[in-house]
C-alpha cells in the first residue's frame, strides 16, 4: 500500500469532511476554467467581428461634420443643401501616393426601400465594385457578384444577402427576378452571406455598411447614374440634400506593416484637401490590438477572482489538516514509534492534502469544463474553454495542496513523540 | 555461552527543565545490564521515573548523560532519524492502549513497522499474515481494530511488535485495559514469546503480572531501588500465574 493509497483510505474514513474541504477548491478550480472560458469566448467573439472587417484594411467613410450637420437641423422650413464627405478624387490620390496600398475600394450606401411586386422591405443600396468580397468578408451562395463588365455597362443588376432574399422572395427563387428600387428595375444576379450572422452585430465602429441584414450591391457606376450624387430627404415642409460622394472607401494594404504606417499618411492626405473633418477612420488592426488588450485586462481580473477563491480553497485545506493533525496526534505517536522518520510523517500527512487538492481540482475541472456550455446553453453567449486554463486551474490546485500543507504536514513530524503517544 | 548483554545502560541520567530555573532530575544515574532472552519487569511508584525509563529504551527520548548501548550500538546521543530508525529495526514496542492505526486493517497494521523499513505491502505480506496467525487472528486479518475486542487488539500489537524481529520487546503495562481473563492471555502469550528466545522488557505496577518476570528492577527516585530475581534465566515460571 502506497503513501497515496494510505491518504485516500484515510480521507474516506471522514467522507463529508474531506468532501465538504474539497469543494473549496471545487468552486476554485471551476470559477477559473468557467470565468476563463467565458472571458475567452467574449473576446473571440469580438475578435471574429473585427477579422470580419479585415485586419490588412484601413476603413474611410464620410461622416456629416458636426457644425453642418448642427445647422441643417435649425433649418425648420427651408431647404438646405450640404455637401461633404470622401471623392473620386480621395479614392484615386490614396490609391496612387500611400505606399503599400494593394487596392482601394470606393462605396455608396444609400437608403432606399426595395420592392418586389406588394412586398417593400428598407434596405442598403451599396453601389460598388467587383473586387467587394476580395476586401469585406463575404460569402457567395449562389448566382454571382457584380463583375467588371457589369461596371463598364452600367448594368441594372443586383447582389442580395440572404437574409434580404429570404424575406422579399419567400415563395420564389430569388435569381433572375426583377426588383425595384426607387423607380428603377434590377435584376438579381447573385446571393451573398456576410460573415457576420444577423443578429450579431458589430459593438464598435458601426456604420451603415455593416448593418448586415439587408444589402442589395449593384455596380458602383449603376448607383452613379440611377441615384445621383445628391440624396433629397423631404421630411414635412422640410428638404434637405446631402450631396456625398463616396460614403466608403476601403482601403486594402499589401501586407500588416503597411497599414499602421498607411493610417497616418491617409490622415495627412486627407486633411489636405478636406476643410473640416468630414470623414473617420478605422483600422481593425488597431481594433484588434485594443480587443487582445482589453481581454488581458479581463483576464487579468477574472484571474485574481479566481485565484483569491482558491487562495480561501486553500486555508480551508489548512485548516482542515490542522484539526486533522491534532485528532491525530495519537497516531503520529504511534507511526513514530515504529520506525517513522519526520519526513515519513511530512509526506504522510502533504499526500493527504494533495490528494484532496488534486481530487478537489480534478472534479473543478469537470464541473469547470461543463459550466461553460450550461452557460452557452442558458445565455447564449459565446464560450470557449482553452487547454492552457485546465493545465492552470489544476496546476494551481496542486501547488495550492503543496503549500498550505506544508504547515500542517511539519507541525505534525514535529510533535514530540512521547507527548504525541500520551495523548488522549 | 552469553556475549554480553544486549542493553547496557550505565550512568544514565535525565534531566527536565520546567520553566527558567527549576530542574527535575527523573533519573539519576541508572545502571542496568539485559541480555538476550530476558525478561525483566520495571516497577515503581509513579513518579520514580519508571515512564522515563520506559522512554529512554524505547529510543523515544536521549538521555542528558550516560550511555546506551543497544545490540553494540551507542544510541544515547543519535539523531533523531537515527532513533527512529533503531526504534524500527530494534525495538519492538506494547502499549497499553494498544495504539492500533484506525483506518488499517489487521494485517496493514502489523504490516506499519516494515512499512517504515522500506519493504512494500507485497513484501511483507506473507510474513505479516504469518504472525497474525501465530495470535490466533489468521482469519480477522482484513478486519479494521474497531470490530475487535481488547485482547484481540493487543494481540495484533503483539504481533505487530514482533514483525521487525527486535532485540527487545518493550510493553508497557500491557493488560492494563484488558479484564482478568484477558489479561492473563496475553501474558502467557508474552511468556511464549519470551520461551521461543525475545527478550522481554515490561513496565507494570501490578506484582501479578512482574511474577512472570526473571528479574524485577524496583525503581524509586529516579534511581534503581532494588533488583529481584525471581527466577534464573530458562527456568520454568512460577505454577500459580500459570493458566495452563
Amino acid at each position: 500500500m502506497s503513501t497515496v493509497q494510505l491518504g485516500i483510505k484515510t480521507l474516506l474514513l471522514h467522507k463529508l469532511r474531506s468532501g465538504l474541504t474539497m469543494m473549496g477548491i471545487i468552486f476554485g478550480v471551476c470559477s477559473v476554467i468557467a470565468m476563463l472560458a467565458i472571458g475567452e469566448g467574449a473576446s473571440f467573439e469580438a475578435q471574429e467581428r473585427i477579422k470580419a472587417l479585415g485586419s490588412n484594411n484601413i476603413i474611410v467613410r464620410s461622416v456629416k461634420p458636426p457644425e453642418q450637420a448642427r445647422e441643417s437641423n435649425n433649418s425648420n422650413g427651408r431647404s438646405r443643401g450640404i455637401q461633404y464627405g470622401l471623392s473620386y478624387d480621395d479614392t484615386a490620390r490614396i490609391y496612387s501616393t500611400i505606399p503599400g496600398v494593394q487596392r482601394v475600394l470606393p462605396m455608396r450606401i444609400i437608403r432606399e426601400n426595395v420592392r418586389f411586386y406588394e412586398m417593400e422591405l428598407p434596405c442598403q443600396v451599396i453601389g460598388t465594385l467587383s473586387f467587394y468580397p476580395d476586401i469585406v468578408s463575404i460569402d457567395l451562395v449562389s448566382g454571382r457578384f457584380i463583375s467588371p463588365m457589369d461596371e463598364v455597362y452600367k448594368q441594372n443588376i443586383c447582389v442580395l444577402t440572404t437574409s434580404l432574399a429570404q424575406r422579399l422572395f419567400p415563395y420564389h427563387d430569388p435569381l433572375k427576378q426583377i426588383i425595384k428600387i426607387a423607380g428603377n428595375y434590377y435584376k438579381v444576379v447573385g446571393l451573398v452571406r456576410e460573415i457576420n450572422t444577423p443578429g450579431d452585430r458589430p459593438q464598435s465602429g458601426e456604420t451603415e455598411g455593416e448593418t448586415m441584414e439587408n444589402n442589395v450591391y449593384i455596380p458602383l457606376a449603376t448607383a452613379k447614374t440611377r441615384f445621383g450624387e445628391t440624396i433629397i430627404k423631404r421630411t414635412g415642409n422640410t428638404v434637405n440634400s446631402e450631396t456625398v460622394q463616396v460614403h466608403e472607401i476601403r482601403v486594402q494594404m499589401q501586407d500588416q506593416p503597411y497599414v499602421e504606417s498607411a493610417d497616418p499618411q491617409i490622415r495627412t492626405l486627407l486633411a489636405r484637401f478636406h476643410k473640416e473633418e468630414d470623414y473617420e477612420i478605422t483600422v481593425p488592426l488597431q481594433l484588434l490590438r485594443q480587443a487582445e488588450a482589453t481581454k488581458r485586462m479581463f483576464n487579468i481580473v477574472l484571474g485574481s477572482i479566481a485565484a483569491i477563491s482558491l487562495l480561501v480553497g486553500g486555508i480551508g485545506i489548512m485548516n482542515i489538516m490542522l484539526a486533522n493533525v491534532t485528532e491525530r496526534t495519537r497516531e503520529i505517536g504511534v507511526r513514530r514509534a515504529l520506525g517513522a522518520k519526520k519526513n515519513d510523517i511530512t509526506i504522510q500527512f502533504l499526500v493527504e492534502t494533495i490528494v484532496l487538492s488534486v481530487g478537489g481540482g480534478l472534479v473543478g475541472v469537470i464541473v469547470g469544463v461543463i459550466t461553460p456550455y450550461i452557460v452557452t446553453a442558458v445565455t447564449d453567449m459565446n464560450t470557449i474553454v482553452t487547454l492552457w486554463s485546465v493545465i492552470l486551474a489544476f496546476g494551481i490546485s496542486g501547488a495550492v495542496g503543496v503549500v498550505f500543507g506544508l504547515y500542517p504536514a511539519n507541525a505534525a513530524a514535529s510533535l514530540d513523540p512521547i507527548e504525541a503517544l500520551r495523548h488522549e | 555461552m552469553d556475549s554480553g548483554p544486549i542493553i547496557k545502560i550505565e550512568g544514565i541520567e535525565r534531566k527536565y527543565v520546567m520553566g527558567d530555573d527549576i530542574e527535575v532530575m527523573a533519573l539519576r544515574g541508572v545502571n542496568v545490564d539485559i541480555h538476550q532472552g530476558e525478561y525483566v519487569a520495571i516497577m515503581g511508584p509513579s513518579g520514580s521515573g519508571k515512564s522515563t525509563m520506559l522512554n529512554l529504551l524505547g529510543c523515544l527520548d536521549r538521555p542528558t548523560a550516560g550511555a546506551y548501548w543497544l545490540g553494540g550500538e551507542d544510541v544515547a546521543q543519535m539523531g533523531d532519524d537515527a532513533l527512529s530508525d533503531v526504534r524500527g529495526r530494534r525495538i519492538g514496542f506494547i502499549f497499553q492502549s494498544y495504539n492500533l492505526i484506525a483506518q488499517l486493517t489487521v494485517l496493514e497494521n502489523i504490516q506499519v513497522p516494515l512499512f517504515y523499513q522500506g519493504q512494500s505491502m507485497q513484501e511483507s505480506y506473507e510474513r505479516c499474515a504469518e504472525l497474525g496467525r501465530l495470535v490466533g487472528l489468521g482469519d480477522r486479518l482484513t478486519h479494521r481494530p474497531n470490530q475487535l475486542s481488547g485482547g484481540q487488539q493487543q494481540r495484533v500489537a503483539i504481533a505487530r511488535s514482533l514483525v521487525n524481529d527486535p532485540l527487545m520487546i518493550l510493553a508497557d503495562e500491557p493488560t492494563g485495559n484488558l479484564d482478568s481473563k484477558t489479561g492473563l492471555e496475553v501474558l502467557d502469550l508474552i511468556d511464549d514469546l519470551n520461551d521461543s528466545g525475545k527478550t522481554i522488557v515490561l513496565v507494570t505496577h501490578d506484582n501479578y503480572v512482574a511474577e512472570r518476570a526473571h528479574r524485577v528492577i524496583q525503581m524509586k527516585d529516579g534511581l534503581v531501588d532494588r533488583v529481584e530475581v525471581k527466577r534464573a534465566s530458562g527456568e520454568a515460571r512460577k505454577k500459580v500465574n500459570k493458566r495452563r
